[in-house]
Parts: C-alpha cells; structure tokens; sequence
C-alpha cells in the first residue's frame, strides 16, 4: 500500500502539491516585463541595447548573489562584500598601475578578496562570533582601507585587455559582463545542486548538529561560503572597474543589501538550509529590471528608491508560505 | 459517567492523503483515556484537530454536548481544551511565572502594567496545588524537563482546563520523574480533570488509563475498559490481525572470540563519570543501563569524539580516538538521544536526511549520483517501513516515530564498524521496535559492534548480548544477558542495590 502511494505521488504530482510560492520571483519577473514592455516598450525598453544594459548593470549584483545563496544557505550572513569589492578593485587597479601585467593584476584581487573572507570564516568558526557582527564591522574597516590607499582617489586603468574582458567588452556580440554572470550562476547552480560540497552546505544550515552528527565538518564548511563569498566580490569589484576602466574606493556600496535581496526573493531561506541560485538569478535580474524600467519611465531617483523598495518588500510577501 | 467530549467522524487529508478517515472518540468526565496507534496512525493528528492547531476537514466535535466551531488554539482553550506537545511550548530565558502567564499576564487595575506580585502569587498556588516545589521566579532553562513538563501543566490548569491532552510525555522523565508525573495527573482526575494520553508504553497504560483506544491508518479500531485488556489485545489490534511483534531476546550464542574494536580504559570525565572501562568486540551488542543522568550520553559522546576526557583512553581498532571527524571516518556512527535537535535536518525531505552521513559514497568525480542515492532512500525506507508520503516529504512532516526511524536508517547503508545508539526508539511503535531490534541485529551479524543506551529495561533486554550497569560513575555490574533472569534483576543492578559480587564474564 505504501509503495503503491509512492508511485503515485512520483508519477503524477496534483496541481495542489506544486507550490507556487517557490516560483513567485519568476512570476514577478514576468509580470514586470509585460508592464514595462506595455508602457515604455516604445521608448527603448525592448530594444537589445537596452536588455544587455540591464544584464550589464546586475551583473555584479548577481555574481555577489550567487556566493551569498551559499552563505545565507549555511546560515550566515556577509555584508562585508560591498567594500571588498572595491577593495579588489582598488588592489587590482594599483597592481596594473604598477607595471605587472594583468593576470597578476587578477590574481592579487582575488588573492585580497579570499583574504577578507578567510578574515571572516576565521572569526565566525574559530572565534565564534556572529556573522552578523563580524561582516558588519568588516564592511566598515575594508570601507575605511579602501578610503586609506588611495585617498579616496580614483585609480584609472589603461590595459585595454583587462578592460574588455572584465566588463567594457563584448564577446561574439554578447557583452563580457552577461557572460560572466551566466557562467558564475550557472557554475552555483551546479555546486549547490549537485555536488557533496552543496548538500552539506544546506544541511549545515539547516541544522549544525544533525549535520556534525552526520559526519559534515560543519566550520569547514562556514569557513568556506565565506571564502567564495569574498573571491565572489573580488569577481564582482574587478567587473565595476573593467565597466568603469577605472577603480574607485565607493564602489559597491550598498551592493550587500542588493545581493541579500535578490537572494531572499529567489525563495533562500533567510535561516539557512534552503537556497536556489536559479532563484537568486532571477531576483537579481528583477532588481535590475525594476531599475532600468523606473528610469526610462522618468522617475526620479527618490520615487525609483519608493517604487523599487516597495515591490521587494510586495514580492517577498508572496513569496511567504501560509503559516502551518 | 456522562461524556464530557465526543469527536465523531473526524476527517482530516494532507496534500490529499486521508490521515484520518471518519474517527470517533469520546471521553468522560474524570477519565484518563489512553490513545495508541502506530506511528503515523493519527494520534497526534487528530488530537491537533481537538486542540485547535489543525482544522478538520469534516465531523463534529462536541464538549459537553454543546458544538464546538473552533478555528484556533485560543478559542480551544477557552473551550476548556490544552495540549501538552512533545516539544514543550516554555521559553527557556522567561520565568516559570512568567510563562505560566504568557499572554495573560494578571494587571493593575485600569493600567496596561503586569503586576508582577500577584502573578507569582498565583503561580506559586498553582504549583503548590500541583504538590511540586518550584520557585515561580526561576529561570525555565534551569529546570529539569520532569520539571518543566509540570510547568506546562500548571500553564494548561491556569487556563482552566478540563480537558488535557498530553502527546508522549513520559519518553524523556526519568523513573521518578515518571511516578512524580503519573500520581499528579491520578490526583487531577480525582478533581474532575479528563485526560487524553498518548504513549507507546504498554505498561504506562495498564497502570494509569482508564480506558484504551486503538487508531490504526487514521481509523479507530478499538475502545475498551483498561481492566479488561491484555498486551497481547492492545498489540493485535494496532497492527492489525494476524501480525504480531516479537520483541523478544535470541541468544545469539557466545561473544564472538575476535579481538575488542572498543577499549575503554579508565575513562573519566568531567561531571558525573569517575572511572569507567570496558570492551566490545565486533559483532557483539552491548547494553549500557543506568539511571537518567547517569552519564550515559557523555560516555557515548566521547567515544564518537565529540567530548574531551578528562582522562583515560579510548581506543578503537588499536588506535585512539582523535575527535569527531576521525571517529566517523573510521566508522564509528552515533544516532543521537534527540532525533529534533541533533538527528534531523526537518525541513529536507526525508531522502536528503538518509543521504545526508553518506554524501562521499554517492559522489562521483565530481557529482552526486542521485540513481544510486535514490535507490538507498528506498530500500531504507522499505526495510524501516517508514510511512512516508514518499522520499522528497519533509521530515518535519513525518509523525514522531517515523521520523526516529529515519535517524536510524541514516546509518544502516553506511555499516558503521561500532554503531551507538542512545535511546534508539523513543515514540517508536511496538511493531517498529522489533524492526529496529531486528536491523541491529542483523548488523551485528554481519560484524558491527554495537553499544545501546536505553531508559527502557524490556528494549535492553531483547536487544543485548550483555548489559554493562553504570552506576556512581562507574560500571559497578556487568553481565551476560543469557544470565539475567528477568527484568527486576536487571531493575536492581540500576538502582544500585549491588549484587554479591561482581560477576566475572565468561568470554
Ligand atoms: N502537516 C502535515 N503535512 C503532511 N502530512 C502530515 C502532517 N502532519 C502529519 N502528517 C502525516 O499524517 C500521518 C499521521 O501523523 P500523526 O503525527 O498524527 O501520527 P501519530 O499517530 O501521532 O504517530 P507517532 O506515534 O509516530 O507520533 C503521518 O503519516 C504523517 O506523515
Ligand atoms: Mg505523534
């Protein structure tokens, strides 16, 4: 009898078991381009130069995401990697400006962005502090470095090479910047889903004992979303100054919030053991879209903050499963 | 005796699985009203369904005769009607006053002010009443959970209940804690209080309930006068004609002549441990008896590494033991006391959570392979008979037994060297119970070595080849199962009335 109802649930799932809420951001999405087509499709809204801009802007917003799905998924949070962003461009900039050739330039960014996390997976796991705490006071004191070394200076960069692969480019048509984010999702999506590595970091978050009874290195695993966490900003600070051709000590300020955003309204659970980088994707794109769509409609910044501010908190609210 | 409940064709589906088909269930007024079933038989669930957490899907319920619409638990309780959950429903960092009173805290006249005075006075009555000695303006998490389930009582009286269900609530007292529990809810009936019990001790239920009722698959199957049944009834009609469970002990001849997997040797350790040493062999099932609090967790807990001693050694296959990590890579597994807090991941389905200790052995080069895990979830969830909608149901979903069962067969596709098991099957029915005696034994024949902790003397006894007595921080008694006559012998040892001698093993 049991066997038979497994069958029977395997083989045909009724319409009330898909749960809609899991796809809420999709449906958003969606139904924030069919407005913005309707209303300003005639004033470049569709227009291809207009979508790649969109996928141009949140491109750095979605590589940040993708890692912090995996440290909201282990239940931490990091809002260190706005300033860590800039950090890496601002190490990256200098290096090139120094003479060494950009691989260097690249890696020493990376290098500075996995320093930032280790800094944070050790106080987390080692210490035990907070997440929270930790990353908060780590936003600052990286903010503060970044101001330090150049005296908030612009440092701008030259190497052409550099420039068009990490953002000013394009690639067969498409630009650079697209590429990169749909390579590091898709990279996510396949780590998260399915691969060791993935599971133990939801199981982790979704209950730490159960996990360590279960044989899962649970601090090694902290220890390492906080790491991809900071090569992820590094990524995403080395794509700002590639766009800008410049690097700049306020970059990606108020990038973390974006990228926790786009998160939560992909459906990852804010307490961990529940994450999608599809869903992260795309609410990252709808942040993007809304903001596009605000600006060619005209409005000014403080109505877009209103507008935008309020379909985020619209969007997430659907998203909610009935209490049970 | 007039009825002071009555539940008539209650119907209640998940996702559109019945898991309650038309039952009926009356109580009278005074009553203690035992409610037994398999797991996933619907006894919580229904039980939710008169307290408010769930609402049914068709039938009536009435208390005292009068229909009752309710939609939630607060109009349940004014209904007269609280539950006592498994999962206590105290905060730990609020008083015991203050919880008592959470939400309906007592205020000054005409003031939104809490008058804090009188809170703790009625509180102290409550629990003066109630024959406990417990300070109302203690900290909750520093009670005992004996302790904190009479909180919960005093919390449920306070509102005036007439009605009381409790879910389980003796799988975590200890054996005092236990008579404490049962002379207080026999001196509420004697004051006119109804209560709805629901266990899976058989014993609990012949000497405290009234009158019995049997759910089988979301059906009632029986109700009868307590006085007039027997085991063997009970039994029968949960798990249906023609099945019976033997939980019964097979002398599985002598221990195995290898040399030990485990040493333990002089183990001391923080708190309650002094000295403590003893062998298992592979193949061979040992039990450790001792009384709640006894140090038997910690002892487990150092073994599988997850606790420093303070000194002495433990020595598995030659070598010691260096921490978790190295305890499970070697093949040491532990299924923890608490399936909730240390067991499960609740909220992933049940395949993630057997998956989950096997993770390295379902990965490719690079990837999971799913086929072959799948393959795993369902063959454990068929050996275990885990009643489960199917693999990718969460466990939270799963009823309290069920999800016990999964803690277990996370480890059986792993065949663990030295498998510990710290009560292995609390709110586990009697029919899993000897599924899961079986599977132990089983593994043991095929060569793991196994260490049972268990508060239950008839579980130690089918399951043990010899039971180790731990007692005033050391193993004051050991002896060969095929030794112990019956379970008193096994009762004495525990409680510390120590025998002649110690006995000498013979190997
Ligand atoms: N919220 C829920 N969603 C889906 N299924 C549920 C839910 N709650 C319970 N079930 C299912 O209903 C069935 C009955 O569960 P219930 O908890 O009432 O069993 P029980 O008799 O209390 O068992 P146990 O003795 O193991 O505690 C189980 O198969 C369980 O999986
Ligand atoms: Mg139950």
């Amino acid at each position: 009898m049991q066997s038979k109802a497994i069958a029977a649930r395997r083989s045909a799932p009724s319409m009330r078991d898909i749960q809609w809420q899991n796809y809420v951001v999709y449906i958003f999405f969606a139904a924030v381009l069919v407005f913005f087509s309707v209303t300003i499709g005639d004033k470049g809204f569709l227009s291809v130069m207009n979508l790649f801009n969109i996928a141009r802007t949140t491109a750095m917003i979605t590589v940040i995401a993708v890692a912090m799905t995996f440290v909201i998924s282990a239940g931490e949070l990091d809002l260190s990697v706005g300033s860590t962003a800039a950090l890496a461009a601002l190490t990256c900039a200098l290096v090139m400006q120094a003479g060494y050739p950009w691989p260097a330039a690249v890696i020493a960014a990376l290098l500075a962005g996995m320093a930032v996390g280790s800094l944070n997976g050790f106080f987390v796991t080692v210490i035990g502090i907070p997440s929270f705490l930790v990353t908060l006071g780590m936003m600052q004191f990286i903010r503060g470095v970044d101001m330090r070394v150049t005296y908030t200076n612009p440092v701008s960069i030259s190497n052409q090479t550099f420039n068009a692969l990490f953002g000013s480019g394009n690639i067969g048509g498409v630009p650079s910047l697209l590429i990169w984010s749909v390579a590091i999702a898709i990279l996510g999506h396949v780590v998260l889903k399915y691969t060791a590595f993935g599971r133990a970091v939801l199981a982790t978050g979704g209950n730490r004992l159960a996990a360590e009874y279960s044989g899962i290195k649970t601090r090694r695993i902290k220890f390492a979303v906080f790491l991809m966490s900071g090569a992820a900003a590094a990524l995403a600070g080395m794509l700002y100054s590639g766009m800008m051709q410049t690097a700049r000590f306020n970059f990606g300020e108020g990038a973390e919030l974006m990228a926790i955003a786009a998160v939560i309204l992909g459906g990852t659970s804010l307490f961990g053991g529940k994450g999608t980088i599809l869903g992260t994707f795309a609410g990252s794109l709808l942040i993007g879209t809304i903001n596009n769509g605000l600006i060619i409609m005209g409005l000014d910044v403080s109505e877009q903050m209103m507008v935008a501010g309020g379909i985020i908190i619209l969007a997430v609210a659907f998203g909610k499963k009935p209490a049970t | 005796m007039t009825d002071i409940l009555s539940m008539s064709e209650i119907r209640k589906c998940f996702a559109q699985i019945p898991v309650l088909k038309r039952v009926n269930f009356t109580l009278r007024r005074g009553e203690i009203h035992a409610l037994m079933g398999g797991n996933g038989a619907g006894k919580s669930t229904l039980m939710k369904i008169l307290t408010g957490v769930y609402q049914r899907d068709g039938g009536t319920i009435r208390i005292d005769g009068q229909t009752a619409h309710y939609h939630d638990t607060l109009s349940a309780e004014r209904a007269g009607v609280a539950m006592i959950f498994q999962e206590f429903s105290l905060v730990p960092t609020l008083t015991v006053a203050q919880n008592i009173f959470l939400g309906r805290e007592p205020k000054y006249p005409g003031t939104p002010f809490i008058n804090n005075t009188e809170m703790v006075r009625r509180s102290r009555a409550l629990l003066r009443d109630l024959g406990v000695d417990i300070d109302p303006e203690q900290q909750v998490s520093g009670l005992s959970v004996g302790l904190m389930q009479i909180v919960e009582i005093a919390k449920a009286l306070s509102k005036k209940a007439r009605i009381l269900v409790m879910d389980e609530p003796t799988s975590s007292l200890s054996e005092t804690e236990t008579g404490a529990l049962f002379a207080l809810v026999r001196r509420l009936r004697a004051q006119g209080l109804s209560v709805v019990y629901i266990s899976h001790r058989m014993a609990e239920i012949l000497t405290l309930c009234d009158r019995v009722t049997v759910m089988r698959d979301g059906e009632t199957v029986m109700t009868a006068d307590c006085s007039a049944l027997s085991v063997q009834t009970i039994i029968g009609a949960m798990l249906g004609e023609g099945n019976s469970a033997s939980f019964v002990w097979h002398d599985r001849g002598p221990a195995p002549q290898a040399e030990p997997i485990l040493e333990v040797r002089s183990l001391r350790l923080a708190k309650r441990i002094d000295d403590v040493s003893f062998d298992i062999r592979p193949g061979e099932i040992v039990g450790l008896a001792g009384l709640m609090g006894s140090g038997r967790t910690e002892i487990a807990e150092t073994i599988f590494g997850r606790r420093a001693a303070l000194s002495g050694e433990i020595i598995f296959d030659g070598a010691p033991v260096r921490g978790q990590a190295d305890a499970i890579s070697r093949g040491i597994a532990m299924v923890p006391e608490d399936r909730r807090k240390m067991g499960l991941v609740l909220d992933h389905s049940v395949g993630d959570n057997i998956v989950l200790p096997n993770l390295a052995r379902f990965t490719g080069l690079l990837f999971m392979r799913d086929q072959q895990a799948r393959a795993t979830v369902d063959r454990t969830i068929r050996d275990l008979s885990i009643k489960t909608d199917g693999p990718d149901k969460l466990a939270r979903l799963l009823s309290g037994g069920n999800q016990q069962k999964i803690v277990i067969g996370k480890w059986l596709a792993r065949d663990p060297r030295l498998l510990i098991l710290d009560e292995p099957t609390i709110g586990v029915d009697i029919g899993a119970k000897s599924e899961i005696v079986e599977t132990v034994r089983a593994m043991a024949d095929r060569g793991t070595a196994v260490l049972v902790i268990s508060s239950e003397l008839e579980e130690l006894m089918a399951i043990s080849d010899r039971i180790l007595v731990l007692h005033g921080g050391r193993i004051a008694d050991q002896m060969n199962r095929r030794d112990v006559a019956n379970e008193e012998e096994l009762h004495h040892a525990i409680q510390g009335h120590s025998r002649p001698a110690l006995r000498t093993i013979d190997a």
